[in-house]
This record gives structure tokens, sequence and C-alpha cells, in this order.
């Protein structure tokens, strides 16, 4: 007989080695489905992980990784505090297009002048973009005492909205014919986040992105507040005999991952997608939310789950046009990801044991 | 510029190594914003696919991505086909089209076909349907058919392209019927099968007895086959399976002629950039059958209209016509140019509300 018992303490060895295991059971049942789709299981999970790394065309899709990975390593590490402290900032992708719209309506209030000025400015506007967006959640929390995860994930809808309104009406390229959608950034000298150096795909986001991980990895072994994020998370009675505040965590910890969610959408606007539209998110703020978790809500962990999800992404859409991969199947990939490492999880804290229960 | 040429040498380079083996095949791409199985805009898409497919046999392969997303992952794709050796690569969405364009001018001889857009260079053509001819025929059939006077329009963005449907439509009902009303609500999706279900029963309760959609999904054709008593037509795709009720006829995107004579076009070497805008007259827009819920004498009515858009002796945008505002908009005979179709952005006289920005 088999059977689950719950270890004294949590397996610290298992924490770190769920997600590799999740991938590597991933892979495996991932292939079995492939062939079960006709499709040669080797040569399907070496096109999403070989190919994009190490194949043919790898100087292209190596910057890739980088534009398709920075955003959402920016807003993992943002969610990543407040979920270690308890506070569920579930809307970032309301946040990130806020961040966006505020970015982009700054530049392009400016057009056509230039100025070395602008950029800077609609770096700041996209961070209080995002933050504004997150602290009504916060505020109606340590208010009214609101959910959290209801109220910002209900403001991504509204943000949906105003996108569309904003694509539609206000930041509507008065030369695009009366189609949709703003003037492009990209072409725009003074507005546009383009690569630091040609082909490397490294941008300012990018740049953003590395430098939170770095802060965010200070904070949490370093500094109070860090402390109080994670001994609220681990423990909230000692949090208050310690003399942690809950209302400025909740604060701090919503505005800074809104903050983050919405620089994120800024250098998004300005760099890879250059236009508001109406169809500008895609789903950054919900995906990295899986990369928080995947990455054990730790900084550097993070910044490799944030390269692995990137992965699957460019490299699914190889095998879709290669191999002939439907888009689901390559969906359903991604999501036994997530679902294996809940799996695995388990056994952070609990064990197998074969045999008799024993006697209490 | 230093990765524009690193990524043509390179694209160079392949196509040579395939030339060495001898390997002739001309290979299409196709870029697909939804599922291939949604049953409406992409599904029509990837019949055309395959019709070059049938076409050509051997001599072609084509390749698609479904579901992408709009800017850079667009961008990436479109890449990742031109890499791999694709010759000719159709991008079917409107949000495709900058980076089509960004895309086309790092791969000067792979060829670009970008739908619904207005952006060209030397190797991106446009292409786009008339899908308002089709409409014109909806809106007879739909002033013909209302008792409740109230026809129901499922608008998705307020874009020209969906105002010039709206009027073209509204136009015909009111010709046929001058106690016709159109309720407009905007769903702001392409394809949310919730969304385009709500929005339909909302008009259905409405007193809506006739739903048009400018949306994709047959959600709304479920909503008014359990309503009963409204009629719906099928858009994009003929959505032939909730026929003869609730839909009784269908705006029918038919891509595979224009898909076959490009890819023809880049065998032969005789492939130049053009834009493209054709109706039922080409075939690009195609009206599936009208069943038999509809009376045998407006059948005939729908069919010689149809018959007299095809050959052009009949243009749905012909004057006197007003604006909304009241102000002229067509004289006695006058017929719209294409100029102001494309850029559309106002109601004609008698339909009411406003046009959301």
């Amino acid at each position: 007989m088999i059977r689950l018992e719950k270890r004294p303490q949590a397996s610290q060895t298992f924490s770190w080695a769920a997600p590799v295991l999740a991938v590597l059971a991933t892979m495996v049942f991932g292939g079995l489905l492939f062939a079960a789709l006709g499709k040669d299981p080797l040569a399907s999970i070496e096109t999403i992980f070989w190919q994009p790394l190490f194949g043919d065309f790898a100087f292209y899709y190596r910057p890739q990784l980088l534009i398709k990975g920075a955003p959402l390593v920016l807003i993992a590490i943002g969610l990543s505090l407040g979920f270690k402290a308890g506070i569920w900032n579930i809307g970032a992708e309301g946040q990130y297009i806020m961040g966006a719209i505020f970015g982009a309506a700054t530049g392009l209030a400016f057009y056509p002048t230039e100025s070395f000025l602008i950029f800077p400015l609609m770096i700041l506007a996209g961070a209080l973009g995002g933050w504004i967006w997150a602290m009504i959640p916060a505020l109606l929390k340590v208010k009214f005492g609101t959910n959290e995860i209801l109220v910002s994930l209900m403001l991504v809808y509204v943000a949906e909205q105003f996108l569309a309104s904003m694509a539609l009406g206000l930041l509507k390229n008065p030369e695009g014919f009366g189609f949709p959608g703003s003037r492009n950034l990209q072409q725009y000298g003074s507005a546009h986040n383009a690569e630091l150096i040609t082909g490397s795909g490294m941008h300012w986001g990018v740049v953003a992105a590395l430098i939170a991980v770095i802060f965010a990895y200070m904070l949490l072994a370093r500094h109070r507040l860090g402390f109080a994020i994670r001994v609220t998370g681990e423990a909230p009675r000692a949090a208050k005999f310690s003399g942690v505040n809950p209302t400025r965590l909740v604060l701090f910890c919503m505005g800074m991952s809104g903050l983050l969610a919405g620089l994120a959408g800024m250098f998004e606007v300005a760099g890879p997608s250059g236009q508001i539209t109406i169809d500008f998110n895609v789903g950054y703020g919900f995906t990295a939310i899986i990369v928080a978790f995947l990455g054990r809500l730790h900084p550097i962990g993070i910044l490799l789950a944030g390269g692995l999800m990137a992965l699957t992404y460019i490299g699914g859409d190889i095998a879709q046009s290669q191999l002939g991969l439907p888009a689901a199947a390559i969906q359903v990939f991604q999501g036994m990801l997530l679902f294996f490492l809940l799996a695995f999880d388990l056994f952070t804290n609990y064990r197998l044991r074969l045999g008799r229960a024993e006697a209490a | 510029m230093k990765l524009s040429t690193l990524l043509a040498s390179a694209a160079l380079a392949i196509g040579l190594a395939g030339g060495a083996y001898a390997d002739d095949k001309t290979k299409v791409g196709f870029v697909y914003v939804g599922p291939v199985g949604d049953g409406g805009w992409t599904y029509e898409h990837d019949q055309g696919r395959l019709a070059v497919e049938a076409e050509f046999g051997d001599k072609v392969e084509t390749v698609y991505v479904e579901n992408v997303a709009e800017g850079p992952d667009s961008e990436r794709v479109m890449t990742q086909m031109a890499l791999d050796g694709a010759d000719l690569i159709f991008t079917t969405s409107f949000g495709y089209m900058d980076p089509t364009i960004n895309v086309a001018a790092k791969f000067p001889n792979v060829k670009f076909e970008h739908a619904t857009g207005y952006k060209r260079a030397d190797n991106v053509s446009t292409y786009s349907a008339r899908f308002y001819e089709g409409r014109a025929i909806q809106g007879h059939i739909a002033g013909k058919m209302t008792k409740s006077n109230i026809v129901g329009y499922i608008g998705s963005f307020p874009i020209p392209e969906v105002i010039r449907g709206i009027n073209s439509a509204f136009i015909h009902a009111k010709k046929v019927n001058p106690d016709v009303e159109f309720k407009i609500i905007w769903a702001y999706t392409w394809f949310d099968p919730a969304k385009e279900a709500d929005a339909a029963n909302v008009l259905i309760e409405q007193g809506a007895d006739v739903v048009l959609q400018h949306t994709d999904s047959t959600a709304p054709q479920a909503a008014a086959q359990e309503a009963g008593n409204v009629i719906t037509f099928g858009q994009a795709s003929d959505m032939g399976q909730y026929a003869p009720m609730p839909r009784v006829s269908s705006i029918i995107d038919d891509w595979a002629p224009y898909y076959v004579a490009r890819t023809k076009a880049v065998m032969d070497g005789t492939w130049a950039s053009t834009d493209t805008w054709d109706g039922i007259g080409a075939g690009m827009v195609g009206i599936g059958e009208i069943t038999d819920a509809v009376p045998a004498d407006v059948k005939a009515e729908a069919l010689a209209l149809k018959a007299s858009i095809a050959d052009g002796s009949y243009h749905p945008f012909t004057g006197p016509l007003k604006k909304q505002d009241g102000s002229d908009f067509l004289a006695e005979g006058e017929t719209a140019d294409d100029g102001t179709l494309a850029g559309m952005n106002f109601y004609v006289e008698g339909i009411t509300g406003d046009i959301p920005n």
C-alpha cells in the first residue's frame, strides 16, 4: 500500500527538484501526446527545446528569447513579492495594459518633437500607469477589506475596454485611414525603445528585467522589508508580533508589482510591439503568474523560468510550422508544465511511504 | 542593417543549399490569427491553403502557424517562415500589417501578401474582399423577412470594414421595408463565442427577429436556434450546420482562387506587388445557399440582386443617399468610390445611435 506522509519539515531539496522533474515529466508526456498526434516525439521535443537555442537560426531566436522573456520576468518578479507575503495580485495583465497606454500616450503627446527627455518621461509614465491600476485593489483592500484577487482580476477587463477605446479613439493614428491603432513608436526616434546593440534583442526592457531580478534578490535577502515579506507569508501571526505593518506591506507589494507590470507594458509598446492596438495585450500578465511559481518565487528561479516559458513559446511556433503540430497541442504542452509542477510540489511537504500505516 | 544582411544571406544560403539537391518546391506560409477550426475567418483561409495544395500537389509545400498574436509574435513567426525558406507568405489579419512590412524589408526575395491592410512594398501585396456586396443581399432578405421590423446586428469593432457592412445591409433592408430599424451591439471581438451569444440574446430580447453578425463564431446561430423564429446568416464561412433555420444564407470568404493564382504567379516568376479588392464577381465573396425558409419570390429577388452586383450593373452604394446627420453623401445615380468606401466612418441616414470611439 502506498500512502502520503507529511514531512516534519518541508524538503529543501524537493522544492528545487520539483521544477526540474516537472520539465522532464512534461517532455515525456508531451512526447507521448505528440506521438499520439502522429508526429515524431523526439523531433518535436528537439524542435521546441533545442532549435531556438542551438539550431540553424539560433542567431535569430536567441535574441527573440530575450524579447519574449523580458516582460515575463519583469512582471513575475513584482508578483512574487506579493505572492510571498500572501498578497495576490492577479491583475498584472491590466497593469501591463495601463503602463503601455500611459507610456505610449506620453510619447505620442510630444510627437513629432525629438528630445532625449521623452523616453525617460515615458518610462516614468508607464510605471505610474501600472502603479495606479494596482493601487485601486490595494486601497480597496486596506480601507474596506475587499478581496484583492477579485478586484485586480476584474480591473483587467476594464483595462482591456480602455485599451480598445484608446486604439479606436484618442490614440488612433490620424494618418491611419480610419483604421484602429496608434502611430508606430518604432518610427518615432525619441520614443522608440530600440535594441541597444542591433540584432542582440537587448532593449531597455531586458535591462530593466535584469535590474529587477538583482533588486528583488537584495530586497529579500538583505533588507528589512524583504524580511517582513517573507515572515508575513510564512507566519502571519509572528509577523504581527515582530511589528510588521500589514497595510504598508499590501500597498508596497501591490504597488511594486503594478509598477513593474506597467514598465513591462511600456517597454513592449515602445519597442517590439510599437503600437497601441485593440489586441495589444497577449497574456503576459497571466503567464507571469505561472513563471513566478515555476521559479519558486525566487528571483533567480524566475529568471530561469521566464527563459523556459519563452523557449516553449518560440519553439512551439517553430514546431507548428515545421512539423504541423496544432497550436492547441502546444498549449496543452505548456499547461502540462504547470500541472506537473503542482503535482511534484506535493512532495515538498509530503513523502511517499510504502507499507502499512504505523499505529499512531 | 547588419542583422538584415545576416538574415538575407542566411536565407540565401538555405535557398542555395535547397537548390543543391534539386528541391524546387515552392514553399507557401500562412499566418493565422485564430485556430483553423474557428468555423469562420481562419477556417476559410485554411481552406484556401488546402486548395493551393490540391492544385499544385508535389510542386508546393504549405506551412501554417495558427493562433498567432498580433505584434512581435507575428513578426517572429513570419521571420521564422522566411528563414525556413518560404517563397510566399500570406499574413491573414489586419493587425499583422506593420510586422509584415518590417519582415518584408529584411527578406526582399520573399513575397508577402497581407490581408485587409493598406501598406504595400515591392514585395508586399494587399488583398481584401468586398464583403459589403454580400451585406446588400443579406439586407434585402432581412428587410423582407423581419416581422418585428427590428434587425439586430453584432458588430466587432467600429472600423470602416464593419461600418461599411452595416450601411450596406441597412440601405438594402430599408429599400424593401421602410419601417425597418437596426439595433447594433459592439462586441469588441472578432471571435468570442460567449460574448457573441450574449449579444445575440440581448438583441433577440429587444425584439430582433433577424440577427446579422460581423463576428466569426457560430454562437449567434446557436442562440437564434434556441430562441426559434429568429433568422441568421453565416459569417465568413457557410455555417451550413445551422441551415435551413436559423441560418438562411451566408457570406463566404473564398480565398482559394486568389491563393492559387498568387502561388502560380510566384512559380512563374510573374508575381508583382498589387492591391486586390474583389467581390462577388471575381468569386472572392460567395453567397451561401438561400434555404427554403426564405419565400421563393424573396429568394429570386436576392439572386437577381446578386447577379446584378456580380456583373457590375449595380453598385450597393448608389445614390441618392444621405449621411446620418442629413448631409448629402451620394447624388442620384452616383456610386461611392473605393477611397470613400475604404475609409468609411459614418452611418447612412436612418441608422440610429452613434459610432463609438
